[in-house]
């Protein structure tokens, strides 16, 4: 029995990769939605929310229009680099962050509202700025929470399948993830490499559940 | 010192009825206390001083620094504001040490100076044992020493305490008393403090402040508010009176006297300026001002006769709860002179007497 393993190292770096833009751009995003007022607040919030319901069909469709070859961004990326951007792997980066983006950005919101407002109250009148207070306060009491909110997120990107199907291709060797490998062992009637892909996606989805699960429900920083 | 006028409105909702906050009032005295009972605005009164809140008219000055000015549209951040803040649940940070919470306070100042003025606070409140612990770690008046050095260590103008001593027992209520008089003593930092214990204000307060739904219906020493309550509500939100519906039959102020009706008796009692024969006023006096003797046919001058419902026994004292809603303290030995009194008189010292 030959085995490619590549596909699952893909998954992973995509995984890795993904959820550490989505913890870099998800965690501003949150700390906005927990401490500002403002206007439409609720519709940033939905649009961020928004691919966790719209079938990834949509979002593939939606990620071509924009980043594709024929796309504003798409030909300034292709002067940029001398290559396109679809149809590599870092495309199936940008699929699996809008996936996993809205799992954390939720998440993290929920867990910055969550910190004891007195204390954030308390670093103020000592003079601490809104920076230190969110790095040395906020933070620190919800970094369970962060963390079990990126775990999820990095669960939510191995996963990701239609919308890197449509915007990085299903190219062995190049842009084919675990679970796209999995359709393409299936239809090929492998079933020995697709059954032992299965398992191990499996796995590596259980144990994430049970570290996020270890994570989540204590929150640090109740009196 | 601390100049204040401030007034927010809270529209009614659904899930809340309507508030109004309008006051205005100085503090400049070592303690002043903001006295009233929940919901009478004095936690929104110490959150607008610190910068939490934002009144929609007003302006707060502290020394002579503008906090707030609804006119020029002056709103201080609470970091620029220099007001210590102690809250109700210390809010020390959990993740950190004693030593690391107050070296986030100091951490303005320059590395050496705020190592020594970290040491010198650990020391002064008696935290050097437990610096290195984190708050959950160390006992209740650790903690609660902890967080007063932690508001005084970046050298506030004025700390504000929420209800400091609320839920402690009586041993830690009295150490944390003996902590702030120390911080009186050494810190010259005025001090405004939200309360609604009375003993606290008696305890602690040099100036006391009464909110009553939005507003400050008297202010002065608690001594002064105690001995003359300015209004029915004063005395009613102190909860330390008899207040006893009556109307006044005579009145004659050459011999500074009168005589006032209570239910079927007659009482003597003072002059009460700027009244009315007529008129219907509560007669408002103290449980302690109040004598009892054993009944003996008719009630003499001043004696009310009334039948004991209830013995409430304290360690010194004896409150003793008739009919007609009127209550007597006495001192112990008193009371154990006179508890096999079948029929009971109670006594009121004219003087005592005062109409609201």
């Amino acid at each position: 029995m030959h085995i490619d393993w590549f596909p699952l190292w893909l998954s992973l770096r995509v995984a890795f990769v993904s959820t550490a833009l989505a913890i870099a751009a998800g965690l501003p995003i949150a700390y906005i939605l927990a401490n500002r007022e403002f206007r439409g607040k609720e519709i940033l919030d939905a649009a961020v929310t928004l691919p966790l319901v719209l079938p990834p069909t949509v979002i593939g469709f939606y990620l071509l229009v924009v980043i594709g070859r024929d796309s504003y961004f798409g030909k300034l990326w292709e002067r940029a680099f001398g290559s396109p951007l679809v149809f590599t792997w870092k495309a199936a980066v940008i699929a699996a962050l809008l996936h996993s983006l809205p799992l954390l950005v939720k998440s993290a919101r929920a867990a910055l509202e969550s910190v004891e407002r007195s204390y954030e109250r308390a670093a103020r009148t000592l003079g601490a700025s809104e920076w230190r207070l969110f790095w040395r306060v906020t933070a620190p009491l919800a970094r369970r929470s962060i963390l079990a909110a990126s775990v999820l997120a990095f669960a939510r990107s191995l996963g990701e399948f239609g919308a890197t199907l449509m915007v990085a291709g299903d190219i062995p060797g190049r842009t084919q993830t675990a679970a796209l490998a999995i359709y393409d062992a299936y239809n090929r009637g492998d079933s020995t490499v697709a059954l032992t892909l299965v398992l191990i996606i499996s796995a590596v989805a259980l144990a994430i559940l049970a570290l996020a699960n270890r994570l989540g429900p204590k929150l640090l920083g109740r009196p | 010192m601390i100049q204040a006028r401030i007034r927010k409105t809270y529209t009614p909702r659904e899930d809340s009825s309507g508030f109004m906050l309008d006051l205005e009032f100085q503090a400049g005295a070592a303690v002043t206390v903001l006295f009233g009972p929940s919901g009478s605005g004095k936690t929104l009164t110490l959150d607008s001083v610190a910068g939490f809140v934002r009144p929609d008219e007003g302006r707060i000055l502290l020394d002579d620094a503008i906090l707030f000015d609804a006119a020029t549209g002056v709103h201080l951040t609470p970091q620029a504001r220099q007001c210590g803040y102690v809250f109700q649940n210390y809010a020390l940070f959990p993740h950190m040490t004693l030593r690391q919470n107050l070296a986030f306070a100091a951490e303005q100042r320059p590395r050496l100076e705020r190592h020594r003025r970290v040491n010198e606070m650990l020391e002064r409140f008696r935290l050097t044992e437990a610096a290195g612990r984190r708050p959950h770690e160390v006992s209740g008046g650790q903690r609660q020493r902890c967080s007063i050095a932690r508001a005084l260590i970046g050298g506030p103008r004025v700390l504000l305490l929420d209800e400091p001593a609320q839920g402690l027992d009586a041993p830690l209520r009295a150490e944390f008393y003996e902590v702030l008089r120390q911080v009186r003593a050494d810190f010259k930092t005025p001090v405004l403090l939200v309360t609604h214990d009375l003993d606290e204000c008696f305890e602690l307060g040099d100036e006391m402040i009464v909110l009553h739904d939005g507003r400050i219906v008297q202010s002065g020493p608690p001594a002064n508010i105690l001995r003359a309550p300015a209004s029915l509500d004063v005395a009613r939100l102190l909860g330390e009176f008899n207040l006893l519906p009556a109307e006044i039959r005579a009145l004659d102020p050459s011999r500074n006297s009168s005589r006032v009706r209570v239910g079927e008796f007659e009482l003597d009692g003072p002059y009460f300026p700027g009244r009315l024969k007529g008129d219907r006023i509560t007669i408002c006096v103290r449980p302690e001002q109040l004598t009892v003797a054993a009944r003996n046919g008719r009630p003499g001058a001043n004696q009310i006769p009334a039948d004991l419902r209830r013995a409430v026994e304290r360690p010194r004292w004896v409150r003793l709860e008739f009919s007609g809603g009127i209550a007597v303290d006495l001192p112990r030995a008193e009371y154990e002179r006179q508890r096999d009194n079948r029929e009971w008189v109670i006594e009121f010292p004219p003087t005592a007497l005062r109409a609201l």
